[in-house]
């Protein structure tokens, strides 16, 4: 047997699959993608380059998929022409992944629904959030818009093979927290650049418990800390979520010696409902040191390719209950996908939010990204389920963000203040 | 390669979002993003006629954030020669080997000031700050990220050594 093979991290291991050799942290590879991604405000550039570099037929269709989620439904004339370019060259090129409003969903939402994305897969995607996917066992990552414009060419990516940070998870986690809480507390010991240039690998007997659309909300938010990925190994709770997919997928996990740059051990039972105070997803505290605080909230904003998954909605819901939402607070939901608008719909939820006061919106990253459909004015604050809480990231550069799961969300849209559930709200939770 | 110019400084954690703000990202201009360069970490600056030819310097992670590639266009149409950084956010930094930005990384950032001058020889490895007469020595590239930078940036060596010729040419010969 050979010991190099025994001691390989999961994302050495996908690397060396790929690769069809055994490679090692810090090897560059010129690589085939399984899937290359691009979006209405990422694509446009990559279509251009394309052009400029005598582009005249794409190396792959199939691999190629673009989302128009953005700024849309279009919020002007020029985000109207962004998303022509994609569709227009979408067509000419046979790329048959376009999705466009109606059918699409946010980015990172939609891949993995629909299935286009799966374990073991190499995917690249022009946007920062591709790392989501590393829920799934596939090693994902954002790259910019040339490299999608390189697939175009070539089909290929140049990678390095990063070194991965090993977190191990433990217990499970109590009511009312989630994936939100513990990827924002990770965030907050890492710090900002604390895995740059690193994976993250999540481990442990912890991990069974931890959901799929848990996993999906901690994943999506390496790149918070810097992280080029963020790896769950593949269980019976991916390949449950796979199978409902029609997909079929193997076990697969990091070697037990594998070498990791760090370690880092998480009791999930101990966390505590988390919030990213402004202007960095590393300012983090525990929900309990804040309520006294009584800050008022000016807008609540639940959704984005973090927390827009079904399971959000129904966290969001149940704390909500039968109250209605706060005298002077605005709140926007945003289902991640045409898939979980209609769930939501079905289960009675999306009437559950509006019957409380709630904008319940057409699928769009939109405010996320201060975009539109929510922009905030001068000095005012929101609590947002979504990945970034920069200066002015949201609206006017005075306003300011707070990051949060769904339960936090909800809770607050309740009571016109940043606070957690209450007994009754932690109730219908379990 | 040597780029010279005067320094404009900033901080650490400089974001994508304070680089170039999404509400200006409904272009994918260079010249009008390059307007808006950094218009949420310094307002105004994109606009200033010293820009061009500068040199920004910064502290660690650079570029963090979002992985627009409208930030380093945005930086590189301004007319700033080179970015000068403790850190850089990879996704950053991997946009700036591909479109041709030069981006130097040094640990020594928070000697420089606001309007120094710096010079910065590529093929020697060394960064001179003239107003103050000091010497940097900088890391170089591994031999695989120069060969892209050689050639000018990725969509360069893509087309020239991997791409077919049939994507070129827009006809595929022999299915």
């Amino acid at each position: 047997m050979n010991t190099e093979e025994q001691r390989l991290t999961l994302t050495e291991k996908i690397f060396s699959e790929k690769a069809e050799r055994i490679v090692k942290a810090g090897d560059y590879l010129l690589l085939d993608v399984d899937v290359a991604l691009g979006n209405d405000i990422t694509a446009p550039v990559a279509i251009k380059e394309f052009e400029k570099f005598g582009g005249r037929r794409v190396y792959d269709p199939e691999r190629i998929v673009f989302v128009a989620d953005h700024f849309t439904p279009n919020k002007d004339i020029q985000s109207a022409m962004q998303v022509k370019m994609v569709r227009d060259f979408a067509r000419t090129h046979g790329i048959k992944n376009f999705f466009d409003v109606g059918k699409m969903g946010i980015e990172h939402v939609l891949l993995p629904e629909q299935g286009l994305v799966k374990s073991g897969d190499l995917v690249v995607g022009a946007d920062s959030h591709t790392c989501t996917y590393g829920a799934l066992g596939a090693f994902s990552t954002g790259v910019g818009s040339t490299d999608l414009a390189g697939v175009f060419f070539t089909g290929k990516a140049w990678f390095k093979v990063p070194e991965a940070i090993r977190v191990e998870l433990k217990g499970k986690f109590t009511p009312g927290v989630s994936g939100k809480d513990l990827i924002l507390h990770l965030i907050t010991l890492l710090g900002v650049d604390g895995a740059n240039y690193q994976a993250l690998e999540f481990t442990g007997p912890g991990v069974a418990a931890v959901s799929m659309d848990s996993r999906f909300t901690v994943s999506n938010m390496a790149i918070e800390a810097g992280g080029k990925a963020g790896l769950f190994p593949v269980d019976a709770v991916t390949q449950e979520y796979e199978e409902s997919r029609g997909i079929k997928v193997n076990p697969r996990s990091a070697d037990e010696e594998a070498v990791y740059s760090r370690s880092i051990e998480i009791d999930l039972g101990t966390l505590e409902p988390t919030v990213a105070r402004p202007f960095l997803p590393d300012n983090g505290a525990t929900i309990s040191t804040l309520t006294a605080e009584k800050i008022k909230i000016d807008q609540v904003v639940i959704g984005s390719c973090t927390n827009g998954r079904i399971e959000d909605l129904r966290a969001a819901a149940a704390v909500l209950g039968d109250e209605p939402i706060a005298e002077g607070l605005r709140c926007i939901i945003l289902p991640g996908s045409q898939e979980v608008y209609l769930q939501a719909m079905r289960e009675g939820l999306t009437e559950k939010f509006v019957s409380a006061g709630c904008a319940f919106s057409t699928p769009t990253c939109g405010p996320c990204l201060g975009g539109h459909m929510g922009i905030l004015a001068e000095k005012e604050v929101a609590v947002s389920t979504t990945n970034r809480n920069f200066v002015g990231r949201m609206g006017h550069s005075s306003s300011e963000v707070y990051l949060a799961s769904p339960v936090v969300a909800a809770a607050t849209a309740v009571k016109g203040y940043l606070c957690g559930p209450d007994d009754a709200a932690l109730e219908r939770l379990t | 390669m040597i780029r010279e110019g005067k320094v404009f400084k900033f901080g650490d954690h400089i974001n994508t979002d304070e680089i170039i703000p999404a509400r200006y990202l409904a272009t994918t201009d260079p010249d009008e993003l390059a307007k808006n360069c950094m218009e949420d970490a310094r307002p105004g600056f994109g606009m200033r006629e010293d820009v061009s030819g500068s040199i920004m310097v910064a502290g660690e992670n650079f570029g963090c954030g979002s992985s627009r590639e409208h930030a380093p266009i945005a930086i590189k149409a301004a007319g700033i020669q080179c970015v000068v950084a403790k850190s850089f956010a990879r996704i950053f930094l991997r946009n700036c080997i591909n479109i041709g930005l030069p981006i130097v990384e040094l640990e020594q950032t928070d000697a420089m000031e606001e309007g120094d001058y710096l010079k910065i020889d590529f093929n020697a490895g060394q960064v001179t700050n003239t107003s103050q007469g000091a010497e940097y020595t900088t890391n170089t590239y591994p031999e695989f990220l120069q060969q892209i930078i050689q050639s000018g940036g990725w969509l360069t060596y893509a087309t020239t050594h991997l791409a077919p010729q049939w994507v070129l040419e827009g006809e595929r010969l022999n299915g």
